[in-house]
């Protein structure tokens, strides 16, 4: 049987909010730095985006199909393409029309709602998969969590919504002394099979491909397929995630990333054993080794590799209670503005910004940080919010409220539409 | 290792920060084995000699440099100040003038010799003339005690710094605490400058308490930026202890407690003050303190209409200021220019949640307090707000910051100095 290798690759923009002072609280309704969003998409789509699958495409081509990849793209970078660089669009649907493409389930918002809500967490992966649908004309079949979130909980929601695998890290500490390079299965439910992440050799690519003191500097396609060969002596598949940002915008160009990705498919594909696959393919064909018990939430980000970059102190937490405490008034209310705004309010990306760990390491974080210190990330997200609150109160206030109050709150609500 | 250590105050009698940073140092230099010699130009007695041996330059006849005074003087000439400034000399002139200057000075001198001077150790109206007799008799103490290195704490030693150093050859450390550009803006007082920039280029080694003081001596001064090394002020909470206090109101209180005057930028804290306010009426602000300004501070907050919840307490001390703090919920430094700034660390170690101003030197070691530009009184107000309207704010900024401030230990700082001593020995 040959042996596999699975890429997967995660497309993600934030809407990132703008300076949001207290007093506009009430006043000004309108949360997003619209530049600065336009700005980044638009680099980001230059450098990485349009490039990248300009050289995935000629691979697949050059392969005849040998080559295959997959992706999964959040719903509000589907939305920021859409209004300011359609042609990503039109270039990844040109990717999807050749078959060799997967495109995987995530929720619309890249939001941690599988860690508090199971009813929005459901609500976000439908509204996601519409999207690929309407857009690529593929329901998806394997579901990716924001971050690679997972626990036996988490699995077993998404098995039960008819998923057949799902992506998540390859931790060590839950793995302990077995190898991520075999399929594994939801305790729970045997049904939802499991690809982990190879940490070491995704992160040689994402994170070290550039590292000058690294000693495998420079990292040659030649020498990243012997090491491809060594994992996979005995074991059967190597899954390989990661941003794909990776291609031009962490990585830059001039690093010599585009040629290790041009090189690679050839490389891996001259040894006879190998073969790409996306994900659905991947549990179609391989067996599951073992259930996996993850009682505990994990993820792929930072050394502890479970959510504290998210929700690990108090800022955090606060912000995350408040939020989610108003999600039944938002759905009852039906007011689509709102909705919207709380689907962005939602994006993991805030709450990373007030992550205190930074002040020890990670230049990961700093990296993605608009914010000079979590506490301004908090005081300026916490406006937005309250913000936010006072919308939603004033539309509930109505259906309870049978008085003089009502005058009151109608001319608020009417000024918002405004 | 010895060091003769020139400094202006020390505790228990103090006026500023000058004192309690020069007793955080020396005992933690104590601490390390080096023996402190310590000068001050008015000692007393009930000072804490536990760490140090104190020389009350009081005390001090003027004897040993009296035996060749042409000699000393001509090491020592500087030690003239406030000469009147003659325009429009000839050459000729000038000479004559020079000449004349000399002769006095060796006049002045033998007028002094064998005396005592009562140093006031104040910083009162003839404070250039005691800034002199203070380096006559460094010179003087250089000669009688033995030591390795000479450190000299602001500008008002640093005569006396270099005196000592031009007699005996021995190295010269200056420390600075703060520059005649945080005290004054742009408006310097250009003797005070001179003195600032002779004790600098006379030094070995520089050491400023931030990197914020050490760009002023590297820019404004002109130092070779190779001998300015920044050595991070610390802090003693020994025997701290926390006050409770019962409140009269309800509101939060967010407190201003400094000298009110330019370098504190107390009109930031009015406008910001002003902005929140608006928005968050249950809330009284408090400018505790006294300055120059401060009844401009309170034409504006006449002026703004915000008297009956911006309150002035005048000046406070000891316990007053601790009370204070345990009375505050949110503790503002807008500092225009603050070398370092020590209250910020006492504010957080009485679990008051703060905002510095990022022109300030503590910006530089503190995580867990907020930070903003003096001048935008926007996001001081935003910030401000944010610590009234959130309470995992405050929560979260206390508790990290009681932890940030109690690792913030002299020994450290200490440890820095005694390696640019041993350096400079070598």
């Amino acid at each position: 049987m040959k042996k596999t290798i699975c890429l997967y690759f995660q497309v993600h923009q934030p809407d990132r909010l703008r300076l949001y002072r207290f007093f506009d609280i009430g006043r000004e309704s309108y949360y997003y730095d619209d530049f600065a969003n336009k700005t980044i998409l638009k680099r980001v789509a230059q450098r990485c985006y349009l490039p990248a699958n300009e050289i995935l495409l000629s691979l697949i081509k050059e392969h005849r199909g040998a080559f295959r990849v997959s992706f999964s793209i959040s719903g509000v970078v589907l939305d920021q393409f859409e209004k300011y660089a359609p042609e990503v669009i039109e270039s990844f649907r040109e990717l999807a029309k050749t078959g060799c493409v997967e495109f995987l389930a995530e929720t619309y918002a890249h939001s941690l709602s599988s860690l508090v809500s199971e009813d929005e967490f459901i609500y976000q992966v439908k509204l996601h998969s519409a999207k690929i649908e309407e857009l690529f004309g593929q329901k998806p079949k394997v579901f990716r969590n924001t971050e690679l979130i997972y626990s036996d909980q988490i699995g077993s929601v998404v098995a039960a919504m008819g998923f057949k695998g799902m992506l998540t890290e390859g931790a060590k500490h839950i793995l302990g002394w077995k190898s991520p390079n075999y399929i594994y299965t939801n305790s729970l439910n045997p049904r939802l099979k499991l690809l982990l992440k190879n940490f070491q050799l995704s992160d040689d690519i994402a994170f070290r491909f550039s590292d000058r003191s690294w000693t495998n500097w420079p990292l040659t396609s030649d020498k990243y397929v012997t090491w491809l060969s060594r994992s996979l002596e005995k074991e059967e598949v190597v899954n390989l995630f990661m941003d794909y940002e990776t291609f031009g915008e962490h990585q830059q160009a001039s690093t010599g990333i585009f040629e290790f990705l041009k090189h690679l498919p050839g490389a891996v594909l001259s040894q006879t054993e190998f073969e790409f696959l996306t994900p659905s393919e991947v549990c179609k064909k391989h067996q599951p080794v073992a259930p996996l018990h993850v009682p505990y939430a994990i993820s792929w980000a930072d050394e502890e590799r479970d959510t504290s970059a998210w929700l690990g102190n108090e800022l955090q937490n606060e912000a995350f209670e408040k939020l989610y405490a108003v999600r039944e008034l938002v759905i009852a209310s039906g007011d689509r503005t709102l909705l919207q705004d709380f689907l962005r309010l939602q994006e993991s990306d805030h709450f990373y910004y007030m992550c205190t760990k930074f002040f020890s390491d990670g230049a990961v974080h700093k990296y993605f940080n608009p914010y000079e210190t979590p506490y301004e990330a908090f005081i300026n997200y916490m406006n937005v919010l309250s913000d936010f609150l006072v919308r939603v109160q004033k539309q509930a206030l109505p259906q309870e409220v049978k008085s003089g109050t009502k005058i009151a709150a109608k001319r608020g609500s009417k000024k918002e539409k405004r | 290792m010895k060091v003769l250590m020139f400094g202006w105050e020390f505790p228990p009698h103090i006026s500023g920060g000058l004192g309690t940073a020069c007793y955080g140092l020396t005992k933690g230099l104590s601490n390390m084995g080096t023996e402190v010699l310590f000068v001050m130009p008015s000692a007393s007695g009930d000072e804490d000699e536990s760490a140090v041996k104190i020389i009350n330059a009081s005390d001090i006849a003027v004897t040993e440099t009296a035996k060749n005074v042409r000699n000393v003087l001509e090491k020592v000439q500087f030690l003239r100040v406030g000469t009147n400034m003659i325009p429009y000399l000839t050459p000729e002139q000038f000479t004559e003038e020079v000449e004349k200057n000399r002769k006095g000075q060796v006049k002045d001198y033998k007028s002094i010799l064998g005396q005592k001077y009562k140093f006031s150790g104040k910083y009162g109206s003839d404070l250039m003339e005691e800034v002199s007799r203070y380096a006559m008799v460094a010179a003087e103490i250089a000669l009688r005690y033995d030591f390795d290195v000479i450190h000299a704490h602001d500008w008002l030693t640093y005569l006396a710094g270099t005196a000592a150093k031009r007699l005996t050859g021995k190295p010269l450390v200056v420390h600075v605490h703060a520059t005649e550009f945080d005290r004054s803006g742009n408006n310097i007082n250009t003797i005070v400058y001179d003195l600032e920039k002779l004790g600098m280029k006379e030094a070995d080694k520089v050491i400023a308490v931030s990197n914020l003081t050490r760009n002023t001596v590297i820019n404004k001064y002109g130092i070779n930026p190779d001998k300015v090394v920044t050595v991070h002020n610390a802090v003693d909470f020994d025997g701290f202890e926390q006050m409770s206090v019962n409140r009269g109101v309800d509101d939060k209180i967010v407190t201003f407690l400094g000298r009110i005057t330019f370098q504190k930028g107390p009109e930031y804290f009015i406008e910001a003050a002003a902005k929140v306010l608006k928005r968050y009426p249950k809330v009284r602000f408090v400018m505790a303190g006294s300055g120059d300004l401060l009844n401009r501070s309170i034409r504006r907050v006449a002026k703004l209409g915000i008297a009956t919840n911006f309150h002035f307490t005048g000046f406070l001390r000891g316990e007053d200021v601790k009370k204070m703090f345990a009375y505050s919920d949110v503790y503002v430094m807008p500092s225009v220019s603050e070398p370092f700034g020590i209250s910020p660390l006492e504010a957080m170690r009485s679990n008051v949640p703060t905002i510095i101003s990022k022109q300030s030197g503590v910006a530089e070691v503190l995580h867990h307090a907020i930070k903003v530009d003096f001048w935008d009184i926007d996001a001081m107000a935003d910030a401000i707000y944010g610590l009234l309207a959130y309470p995992a704010l405050p929560a979260m900024a206390v508790r990290n910051g009681l932890e940030e401030v109690n690792a913030l230990r002299w020994d450290n700082a200490a440890f820095r100095v005694n390696e640019i001593y041993a350096e400079l020995i070598k």
